[in-house]
């Protein structure tokens, strides 16, 4: 097991691979992922603590770092996403990109790595030595690869994740001194980081450190600029990688170390939070609708559909964290499919602009059926996994916010609107525009059918996700809920005081 | 003199020795090969000799110098550092300049002058330190006679060192006229025996940082560094951007922490303007330049405000972070300054941006290199960059100087958008001939691409497990 850890680590020092070696490994990694997922079940009813595996090497101790991984359910989930949209991103690009293929595959497997060890990693250290290899390939895939503005998008996404990232740095070194000083151990460890005593003033500004690196890469409404340009200008394995794993990174982040490592501070934050969210799924849906660019477009659904999950998040019930962990990974799939849809438009026609589309259906119906599919996942129609994921979030944050959940549900209508518009103006609709166009290869094919199976599983079958996810959700839940019920308690007392 | 005495000033010999071997050898016949060879080896010779010589042992001459860990660390980085400048400019000068022998005695009286430097403990040494340093300095950037703008930056710099040191001078006569002494521990003592300090040594202190704030090119002594930088030979900068800064920042460091100048507001206050300043200043000015040299000497002058947040940190872990800082900017700015010096050509040095449009396709290792480079000066991970900023915010963080720090991540943000500039301008796609290249011995060429490689090797290695390092600084480097 720890090899295996070892493996996906080494992958990264496989230098220049052309298209083979990486789908092998990629492939290879996916495998190991699957196989230990279908295991879970024994392995954890075997052991008591919900950390499936762990590897731990001292790094420099010097500060305390060590080169901690290990891997529970939520992560599990996250890297069957990673290797799966891995795979696919590799398949995608064996045909788009023509030029640099080693260095191309390189930097691919480069974020990889990046964003494996991200949702790995248990040294605070470490995790953000991570959070920062995995920026430069992809700074790299969107400014080499990309389309026409590439610079501009590339420095956008590359200075907005920097800044917060570093953000991010200062509130990490804070809390590794706030901990050393009060317990004499200095280090980065996660687990230790966990008991760290702090008060409410110091825990607002530590979280706000890491919040800020979090809701830039989620991103949450006003940090969300960098990601349509990003997105827009990418290659498509770049925005499938963008849209299905960075973005979850920095979900991963808020459920993994905002929430568990500032308890207190998180709960004050949540209205806010919850109302950005809120926000978010608004804003992006009507952006969204208003674009004539497709990949902008589906860019502005991933801002939406973002907003579930930072409203799901800060809503504290355990189902809503459900239904979050559920939306990391449809999202990843119903967005990083459309992506794939619009690349392959974009390899037929060089447009991307879908006023000069429409009527495509009758001419690549197997094409069109799938956007179909996909449009409706992404805007939730019941039986495939998107309906699952919002409608968990939106029952756990009933209990929460009322107002706001309404507010969100209204987000729903309006991701209909802009779903449908999709179809509508590139597969229906008039067909004066004479391109001639080919259906989908049987690579492209080969791509699809699997995301179409895999929506429609989750749409049907959510219960094994949830179940792989329940272990570390409840072990996220408890501290919260004491605490919340424990301000609240304040909050009468202090009532009964006046 | 005593045995000990003699065995610590062994490395200032060898240096002296060989700068006079070198000059009698010129004066019989003119070879640059030998003479480059006897450099080499003696900067080698001398930094074997230190290696075997550390012992951690305080050893003191009074009252001139102190032979300590922090002493040893920086004359070794100092060598080695002036090793590999000697590796880069054989190949540079070969191609250009028909007298090149005296350089080499330049750059060994250069190195002479910083060893001098970093181990000193009373102002006289300081400032003979400093002038060798500086007078060498001043022929060795003039050195390519026949290019304009060396001449210039040649006397630039003459004019502004000067200055700086008649500012320090000053200074010293100030503090001297209060504390009626010039060594550092006498002025620490007259310091403590006070209850506040003298306006007079205060004034004095003041000016010392006009003059050293002139060396260190911060904000806002910055305005030579530029043009200097532009003109000087390509290996002359890169010893300018390293030894002569460092140099100063150790001996900064060592002073300021025995007259415990951390417990003066007035001069921290000063730092901190200065480094602010720096910080942004110095990035600001890189951000808005097209050459290659002009954007190093000022991303060099933000270095220096960052390097003065460790510095201001002031605990032990504050002198570590300058140590490994120190390191870690030298590798990077010598790995920097040693590609563009193999890239440029007989009449210029390849200091436009447009000479490295597409460098990655035309000559990829040497790109791959550089932007190595370029990611340690921006604080990447993988590189020995990215630990020295991190031990830097960690310094800072630790003594709670949140909005030293604060600016310090701001400024990298800034800082980034000109260094990945470079780089894009080198994954370009280039439309052009390729310029032929080799008009020399392949093995000139050999000599610098190990010397590359070696230092991208550190680079990363540091960056990756930097651990050996930071035990070899915690060991070394005890101040008290």
């Amino acid at each position: 097991m720890v090899g295996g850890l070892l493996a996906w680590m080494s992958e990264k020092w496989n230098p220049m691979l052309p298209r083979w070696i990486s789908l092998i490994a990629t492939l290879l990694n996916f495998g190991l992922v699957l196989f230990i997922w279908l295991n879970y079940n024994a392995s954890v009813n075997l052991s008591d603590s919900n950390w499936l595996l762990t590897l731990d090497l001292p790094w420099i101790p010097r500060f305390g770092i060590s080169f901690h991984l290990a891997m529970d359910g939520l992560s599990l989930l996250m890297l069957l996403l990673t290797f799966f949209l891995g795979i696919l991103a590799i398949l995608t690009s064996w045909k788009e990109i023509q030029y640099r293929i080693g260095f191309f595959h390189f930097n691919l497997l480069w974020v990889l790595a990046g964003i494996t060890g991200v949702f790995l990693t248990m040294d605070l250290f470490l995790f953000y030595f991570f959070w920062e290899v995995m920026l430069i390939p992809m700074y790299f895939l969107i400014g080499v690869w990309g389309h026409e503005n590439r610079r501009y998008a590339a420095y956008k996404f590359f200075i907005f994740t920097q800044a917060s990232g570093l953000l991010m740095l200062l509130s990490i070194l804070g809390l590794y001194f706030i901990h050393g000083n009060a317990t004499g151990v200095f280090t980065f460890n996660y687990f230790q980081l966990l008991n760290t005593e702090l008060s409410p003033e110091v825990a607002r500004w530590l979280m706000l450190g890491f919040l800020a690196a979090f809701i830039v890469k989620l991103p949450v409404v006003p940090f969300h600029t960098w990601l349509p340009d990003a997105h827009t200008e990418a290659p498509t394995a770049g925005s499938l990688i963008l849209a299905g794993l960075l973005l979850k990174t920095g979900a991963y982040g808020l459920l993994r170390f905002v929430i568990p490592l500032f308890p207190g501070a998180a709960v004050e934050i949540a209205p806010w939070a919850m109302l950005f969210g809120v926000i978010g799924i608004l804003y992006g849906a009507m952006l969204a609708f208003a674009q004539t660019d497709i990949k902008r477009l589906v860019a502005y659904t991933s801002v939406s559909h973002m907003g579930f999950v930072i409203f799901g998040v800060f809503s504290f019930k355990e189902i809503a964290l459900q239904g979050v962990v559920m939306q990391m990974i449809t999202h990843g799939i119903s967005t990083g499919a459309l992506f794939i849809l619009a690349g392959s438009l974009y390899e037929r026609i060089h447009t991307r602009d879908i006023l000069k589309m429409g009527g495509f259906w009758s001419k690549v119906p197997f094409m069109g059926t799938l956007a179909m599919v996909f449009a409706m996942a992404s805007l939730g129609l019941p039986g495939l996994g998107n309906f699952i994921a919002e409608f968990l979030i939106l029952i756990g944050a009933w209990q929460a916010n009322q107002v706001l959940t309404v507010l969100a549900t209204i987000g729903l209508v309006a991701a209909t609107a802009y779903s449908l518009r999709i179809v509508q103006k590139v597969f229906l609709g008039q067909d004066g525009k004479g391109y001639s166009l080919t259906d989908l290869s049987f690579r492209e094919k080969l791509i699809m059918v699997p995301l179409v199976m895999v929506i429609v599983w989750l749409g049907l079958f959510p219960q094994s996700v949830l179940d792989t996810a329940k272990r570390s959700i409840s072990g996220i839940v408890p501290h919260l809920t004491t605490l919340s019920d424990a301000s609240e308690e304040q909050k009468t007392k202090g009532g009964a005081h006046e | 003199m005593s045995k000990n005495d003699f065995l610590s000033v062994v490395p200032l010999f060898i240096l002296t020795s060989s700068a006079i071997l070198i000059l009698f050898s010129i004066s019989v016949k003119r070879n640059h090969i030998f003479i480059y060879v006897i450099t080499s080896l003696s900067l080698a010779g001398d930094f074997v000799y230190l290696l075997k010589y550390i012992s951690g042992t305080r050893w003191v001459i009074e009252p001139l110098f102190i032979f300590d860990g922090f002493g040893e660390f920086n004359t070794g980085l100092i060598l080695l550092t002036s090793l590999v400048v000697t590796m880069m400019s054989y190949a540079y000068f070969e191609q250009r300049e028909e007298r090149k022998e005296e350089y080499y005695i330049l750059l060994i009286l250069a190195t002479l002058g910083a060893a001098a430097l970093v181990i000193s403990k009373h102002f006289v040494s300081l400032f003979l330190g400093l002038e060798i340093l500086s007078v060498s300095l001043y022929s060795m950037i003039a050195y390519l006679r026949k290019r304009e703008r060396s001449n210039e930056a040649g006397i630039k710099y003459l004019i502004m060192a000067a200055f700086s040191s008649a500012f320090l001078l000053f200074g010293m006569a100030l503090v001297y006229a209060t504390s009626g002494t010039m060594e550092f521990s006498g002025i620490a003592a007259f310091l403590a025996s006070t209850n506040d300090v003298p306006v007079m040594m205060l004034a004095g202190f003041g000016l010392m940082i006009v003059g050293v704030g002139f060396k260190l090119s911060v904000v806002p002594f910055h305005m030579w560094a530029a043009d200097v930088y532009e003109g000087a030979p390509a290996p002359v900068t890169a010893f300018i951007a390293t030894v002569s800064k460092g140099g100063i920042v150790a001996l900064l460091v060592r002073f300021f922490s025995q007259i415990h100048g951390y417990n003066y507001p007035s001069m921290v206050m000063a730092f901190t303007i200065i480094a602010i300043a720096s910080m942004f200043i110095g990035n600001f000015l890189a951000l808005r330049q097209n050459n290659v040299k002009r954007i190093l000497a000022y991303s060099s002058t933000a270095h220096m405000g960052y390097l003065l947040v460790a510095f201001l940190a002031g605990d032990a872990l504050g002198v570590e972070a300058v140590s490994f800082y120190l390191v870690a900017y030298f590798v990077t700015s010598l790995g920097a300054f040693g590609i563009l010096s193999t890239l440029s050509d007989k009449d210029r040095d390849a200091e436009k941006l447009e000479d490295y449009k597409g460098l990655l396709w035309r000559r990829p290792w040497t790109a791959a290199l550089l932007s190595a480079m370029l990611l340690s000066l921006a604080g990447i991970p993988l590189t020995a960059g990215f630990v020295g900023k991190f031990y830097i915010i960690a310094a800072g963080v630790g003594s709670q100087h949140w909005l030293l720090v604060v600016m310090l991540a701001v400024n990298s943000v800034i800082g980034l958008y000109y260094y990945i500039r470079i780089i894009a301008i080198m994954f370009e796609q280039y439309e052009g001939e390729d310029k032929p290249i080799g008009m020399l011995n392949p093995s000139v060429y050999i000599v610098s691409g190990v010397t590359m490689a070696i230092l991208a090797v550190l680079l990363v290695w540091f960056g990756v497990y930097p651990e050996g390092m930071m035990t070899l600084i915690k060991g070394l480097v005890n101040l008290n």
